[in-house]
């Protein structure tokens, strides 16, 4: 008798990994952080088989929303190919028997880490970000109970207050990712450590981006055409990271968010972000084949 | 002339209460007085003159009696008036000199003269005019009128003091020893500018150590030492 | 705070403040005890007691953070009507930043001390919904001056700065929207002498210029004198005497204010 003969071959336990009461709590937080737009709604956040603060928010969330038709397309910084991308795309294939892909254009469910692609997204399509931390006035406010009065009261005077300090000792405005925005006119959010650079692609967008926080156990959303409105003085207006005039070193695509990349000699080389992009860019150079859609950002400026 | 105050069987006497005492003051007192009337309080040291014209501006609670002050409101008792109303009064009709000055940091002495003007809605650069007349009236030198009366000697404070009470025609004033540390000079710009304002219609109640220099302002006497004749008129005054 | 009710009335302004008789109690100890305290537009309440008295948890119901057991509370302002000891906490946030601006004894519970002192201004303006940052930073700056602050250190946090510095940046911010009611608590106590004396002298500009109504809560008797036009003296939770403020001091009724009066002097 051989140890294979007293086991029944691997299989999920339940479809999409969750436990059915687990995506039932999902689906309702999801619709409930839909109806109020920007505000964190708490949730049980269930163990799955990856750590606290790699992406188990997004990752519940995408096991939630898929069924077997629904193609994939995990990215981790904007690229689909690192570790953690790869491990969680495969995951959910694995538990779940979904299709797979790298193209913005053909996913139905995209989950990422601190990235909007490039590509417009269509309101058939998802985007599941990930967020470390969800609660934008954990800087000014270290007291959460506090704070959830100040998010109820709209009481956000020491948001700020927080620009305003960094303009006086700094010259300009130093939030560089996570810029905390204003959705629906009503609650500020963290849009996740996005650059600011895709801030304004979540303005009005024809998507629905959810964002969840596995660790701090807190999901909220962005539905489509919503407005997201970076918390800005009248006179000092938004800016967005000096990437327009940047090309990509392997690529050669132009005007995108970039990477920036060290080299020996004290310079810096650049490649574009989005890899799948670059990868769209350079396939268009060598067979000719267009097979890149609309962008949010032409020629350097969101349109 | 008119009655701009009726006094009525006013006493006044201070509770010393870790003494476990009563001190008495004055006991009551009623007199009156009209319009345009000069009334000098008499007494021995320490028979209530002073003490009846803080009583009078409210500094001090009287004990039983009535004030009747015939305000331009309509008639009022000081004693048991609400503290809100005493000090609009004390802002527009009733007025006190003491012997000190209450300046105030960073005030020119200027802007100190003209304030009671400017609170009744004289135009600030009109209020500060008659200001710098009433203080050259009371021989107080131009460079001083910028200057912060803080830092003045007690005259000369007490001249800007002067100045201040007496620039707007009020109803009743109060005089506690007005002209106690004056020069002759201004003790003469004292007194024409007292007989102005009697003369105008305000009824004036004064305690003075050395009445001569107002002697021929004076239209009544009233005595505070216990058991005296308490009201006399002018001709029975005898020093 | 008036004597007799019955006595007729000159002054027909209704009264800007009206507390009417408040009564609190923590458990079995009575901090306030019937107490009503009334202010006209434009003028200076002095409250004056020793520690325990009761003075600082009523002007801490003035900035309404502290409800009293009973008792009710009015503000004759536009758009503010009824018992202000009713309205929710919401209400109660959006009146005490744009209404009422108050300066504490401590300057830790009314500054962010690692923030620039023309931000701590500037949040208050927040609050009340200016965007513009050049008008914030302008409007900071003319409440820094008015509270003579030095505008060299217009952005210097309030952690490095002298008690006194940081109460004139309280007082900034305080009076940044224009109040209709300024609550001051102990606001020169813990101070030098030579300090105290200038932000005194500060306040009482500040009282001429803008003729702000203000409630001056201290033990200190001179504070209360050099500012206030009335006074009400507490003890053990209750008012044991008011009346304009010379008397007070030279007319003292009360027991307790006699002691306290010839205490000083």
């Amino acid at each position: 008798m051989k140890l294979a003969d007293l086991t029944k071959p691997w299989e999920a336990l339940s479809y999409g990994f969750l436990d059915a009461s687990a995506k039932r709590e999902m689906r309702r937080k999801m619709l409930k952080s839909i109806a109020v737009p920007g505000c964190q709604m708490p949730y049980a956040s269930r163990e799955v088989p990856m750590a606290r603060g790699w992406g188990t928010g997004g990752l519940q969330v995408s096991l939630t929303l898929v069924n077997p038709r629904t193609r994939v397309k995990v990215i981790d910084q904007g690229a689909d190919d690192s570790v953690n991308a790869a491990s969680i795309r495969r995951f959910i294939a694995r538990v779940a028997g979904t299709p797979t892909t790298m193209d913005t254009l053909e996913a139905g469910l995209i989950q990422s880490r601190h990235r909007v692609p490039e590509e417009i997204l269509r309101d058939d399509q998802v985007l599941v970000l990930q967020v470390p931390n969800p609660e934008p006035l954990r800087s000014v406010q270290p007291n959460m109970s506090i704070a959830r009065q100040m998010h109820a009261d709209a009481d956000y005077g020491r948001m700020w207050l927080q620009l305003y300090e960094q303009i006086v000792r700094s010259g300009r405005v130093m939030q560089g990712a996570s810029y905390p925005s204003l959705v629906h006119g009503r609650h500020v959010m963290t849009p996740s450590p996005i650059p600011r650079w895709d801030v304004p692609k979540q303005h009005m967008a024809r998507h629905l981006t959810i964002l969840s926080a596995g660790r701090e156990k807190r999901i909220f959303a962005v539905p489509p055409f919503t407005r997201v409105e970076p918390l800005v003085f009248s006179d000092v207006p938004y800016k967005v990271e000096d990437h327009g005039d940047l090309t990509c070193t392997r690529s050669g695509t132009r005007g995108y968010f970039m990477n920036e990349i060290p080299q020996n000699d004290g310079t810096s080389a650049y490649e574009v972000s989005d890899s799948e992009w670059g990868v769209k860019t350079i396939r268009a150079a060598e067979d000719g084949g267009e097979t890149r859609g609309e962008t949010w950002y032409k020629d350097g400026k969101m349109s | 002339m008119p009655t701009v105050l009726d006094v009525n069987g006013l006493s006044k006497g201070f509770t010393l209460h870790h003494l476990a005492k009563e001190i008495a003051a004055f006991d009551e007192i009623s007199f009156s007085v009209a319009a345009g009337e000069f009334l000098l309080l008499k007494g021995a040291n320490g028979a209530g003159k002073s003490t009846l014209l803080r009583t009078l501006y409210r500094s001090y609670l009287p004990q039983a009696g009535v004030i009747r002050f015939h305000s331009d409101h309509g008639p009022i008792d000081l004693a048991r008036a609400a503290d809100v109303d005493i000090a609009h009064l004390r802002r527009t009709e009733i007025g006190f000199v003491t012997q000190f000055l209450t300046a105030r940091p960073r005030v020119s002495a200027e802007a100190l003269v003209a304030e009671p003007l400017r609170l009744a809605g004289v135009a600030t650069p009109e209020a500060l005019d008659r200001a710098r007349a009433a203080l050259e009236t009371f021989g107080v030198k131009p460079e001083l009128w910028p200057a912060y009366p803080t830092t003045f000697s007690g005259g000369e404070q007490q001249k800007v003091n002067l100045a201040r009470t007496l620039i707007l025609p009020q109803k009743l004033l109060l005089l506690d020893e007005p002209t106690a540390s004056l020069d002759a000079n201004a003790r003469a710009a004292l007194v024409a500018r007292l007989a102005e304002l009697k003369a105008h219609g305000t009824a004036v109640i004064g305690v003075f150590h050395h009445p001569d220099d107002v002697l021929h302002l004076i239209d009544r006497v009233v005595d505070l030492t216990p058991n005296a004749i308490r009201e006399e008129v002018r001709d029975d005054v005898a020093f | 705070m008036t004597l007799a009710l019955d006595a007729p009335r000159i002054v027909q302004t209704r009264p800007l403040l009206q507390v009417q008789s408040v009564s609190k109690s923590y458990s079995d100890v009575h901090a306030l005890r019937d107490v009503s305290a009334i202010a006209y537009p434009g003028e200076v309440l002095g409250v004056v007691g020793e520690s325990g008295s009761g003075k600082s948890t009523l002007l801490r119901m003035m900035n309404l953070e502290e409800t009293p057991d009973t008792g009710s509370y009015t503000l004759d302002l536009p758009d503010v009507a009824g018992n202000l000891f009713e309205l929710d906490r919401f209400a109660r946030r959006m009146l005490c930043a744009t209404r009422i601006g108050i300066v504490y004894q401590n300057p830790h519970l009314g500054l962010l001390m690692k923030h620039s002192s023309s931000g701590n201004v500037a949040e208050r303006l927040l609050v009340a919904g200016e965007r513009s940052f050049a008008v914030l930073r302008e409007k900071a700056t003319t409440a820094l001056e008015a509270s003579e602050f030095p505008l060299e250190r217009l952005d210097a946090p309030p952690i490095e700065l002298s008690g006194g510095m940081q109460q004139r940046v309280q007082l900034a911010k305080a009076i940044a929207l224009e109040p209709a009611l300024l609550l001051l608590d102990e606001p020169t106590t813990g101070l030098d002498v030579s300090v105290q004396a200038l932000v005194l002298d500060t306040l009482k500009r500040l009282q001429q210029d803008r003729q702000i109504t203000m409630v001056i809560v201290s033990h200190d008797l001179g504070v209360i004198r050099t500012l206030a036009d009335r006074v009400m003296v507490m003890r053990r939770g209750a008012v044991v005497e008011a009346g304009l403020a010379d008397q007070i001091f030279q007319d003292p009724q009360h027991a307790y204010t006699q002691q306290l009066v010839h205490a000083k002097l």
